[in-house]
């Protein structure tokens, strides 16, 4: 068998440094998904006219495309029609294809849950006096969030695989060192698993976060 | 003092609530019965803008609102004049015990946490549960929950608490203590009570005025020794001692 064992283990070194890099774009946009996820669940929950619509068609295109056209679309496409977009690097690129992205699906997952809070806490809050807005933040949002944990965390499971995409436009994470020395050495069998390994233990490490707070 | 005056509730085609008047002194207990469907929830939810009436006036205090015309603002403030206590208790299951009760003084009245505590506990001992301060709604019983459910209303500082069906999801065991603990506000405190129940024993020794709501009318109004035993209409007085019965044979 031609497996260079020795090769692969030395590869970690050359590739881990990248790791940062990966995880800074999965943290980053795991944050701005969230942000965007909780505004449109909200609008969707109370069906507010227009962005209601607007949102309505949003999540359709991002669900329904991949994510690797989104990307060529927002860094290769866009800017030669809107010259300020030009100024735009591969990293923030990157982290708004992965968090509009994203955000398509978690945002359906969180109104679910919004909707699953049940009618009668709301009249609760109501006929106590409260606010739309008090009864969101105070009552509905923190049990949403909760119900949602699990799926949350499985969309940012799909960020941090998603962040491989970034290598397309040149952004030098952990995907792309690998691919860069299994150009070099021709050894692409160790250097993708290679790869695949620090993915895999980083999910890993994520479930095991999970567990530990029994969600 | 509560005053309905061609209070309509229309939703579609179906007319829940056909010109309803009524009024109410301040500190009178008003128990409303009558067969399923025929508006109690809807009559009491109108109080509170739950359900939204499609025309009429309601008064409580000194505040009138003309329903067709009655702004977010009215609304508000009509939701503070009264007070709500559910069917299935509806507390809120994020919250402990205590922060149930705290949570209206706190969002509405803006009263310091402290404050709100201090007020908080002395409720909890009143509905005799300052052991549960600290449990969440799943950690309670039916009862338990519901008894949290009238501090927390009594917490709103409403003169008008509004009974849905109070004891209607309970277990028969459970049924006492909150009936018990309802009985003991409506002795000590003035506010005036407005209770839908089926519970006809408790009905009779708790309430200064009845109401037999069926189709959406009024159909009668009295005390309860008018409805009980010299009601002249035989549709309710055949309700009344039936309810009784069946009560009298679950016990």
């Amino acid at each position: 068998m031609n497996f260079d064992f020795q090769w692969f283990i030395n590869l970690f070194p050359i590739v881990l440094p990248a790791l940062k890099l990966t995880i800074a774009i999965s943290l980053v946009s795991l944050a701005f998904t969230l942000l965007l996820s909780i505004i449109i669940s909200i609008v969707r929950y109370y069906k507010i006219l227009g962005l209601y619509q607007f949102f309505g068609v949003y999540i359709t295109f991002f669900r329904a495309t991949p994510l690797v056209a989104q990307l060529f679309i927002l860094y290769f496409g866009l800017p030669s029609v809107i010259p300020v977009l030009r100024s735009m690097t591969a990293f923030q690129a990157t982290v708004i294809a992965l968090t509009l992205n994203t955000a398509s699906f978690m945002a359906e997952d969180l109104r679910a849950a919004l909707e699953s809070v049940d009618v009668g806490q709301l009249e609760a809050c109501y006929s106590m006096g409260m606010t739309k807005y008090q009864t969101m933040k105070r009552v509905v949002l923190p049990q949403a969030l909760v119900i949602a944990l699990p799926s949350l965390v499985n969309r940012f499971i799909g960020i941090i695989k998603g962040s491989a995409l970034g290598f397309t436009v040149g952004l030098a994470d952990i995907m792309a060192k690998a691919k860069i020395e299994a150009a070099l050495s021709l050894r692409f069998f160790e250097a993708y698993l290679c790869v695949t390994v620090i993915y895999l233990v980083l999910v890993i490490f994520v479930e095991k976060t999970q567990k530990l707070f029994k969600i | 003092m509560i005053k309905i005056e061609h209070l309509k509730a229309q939703f579609g085609e179906q007319i829940i609530l056909k010109d309803i008047n009524m009024q109410v002194s301040e500190g009178e207990v008003v128990v409303i019965i009558g067969p399923s469907g025929s508006g109690k929830s809807t009559f009491l939810r109108c109080f509170n803008f739950l359900v939204r009436p499609t025309e009429g006036n309601v008064t409580i205090d000194d505040f009138t609102i003309d329903v067709k015309t009655a702004s977010k603002k009215d609304i508000h403030v009509l939701r503070q004049k009264t007070a709500m206590v559910f069917q299935n208790y509806n507390l809120l299951k994020n919250k402990t015990a205590i922060q149930n009760i705290m949570e209206p003084m706190i969002t509405v009245q803006k009263k310091s946490k402290e404050e709100a505590e201090k007020i908080a506990i002395d409720l909890l001992k009143k509905v005799t549960l300052l052991e549960k301060r600290d449990s969440y709604p799943k950690e309670m019983s039916g009862g338990q929950q519901q008894r949290i459910g009238i501090a927390r209303a009594m917490a709103v500082n409403a003169n008008v608490i509004l009974f849905d069906e109070p004891t209607s999801s309970l277990d028969p065991e459970l049924v006492g203590e909150v009936l018990a603990v309802i009985k003991q506000l409506a002795a000590e405190t003035k506010k005036t009570m407005l209770i839908v129940t089926h519970e006809m024993k408790f009905a009779k020794e708790v309430a200064d005025k009845m109401i037999f709501l069926e189709n959406g009318r009024i159909a009668e109004m009295g005390t309860p020794k008018e409805i009980f035993e010299n009601c002249t209409n035989e549709r309710i007085r055949n309700f009344v001692n039936k309810v009784a019965v069946n009560s009298m044979e679950a016990e």
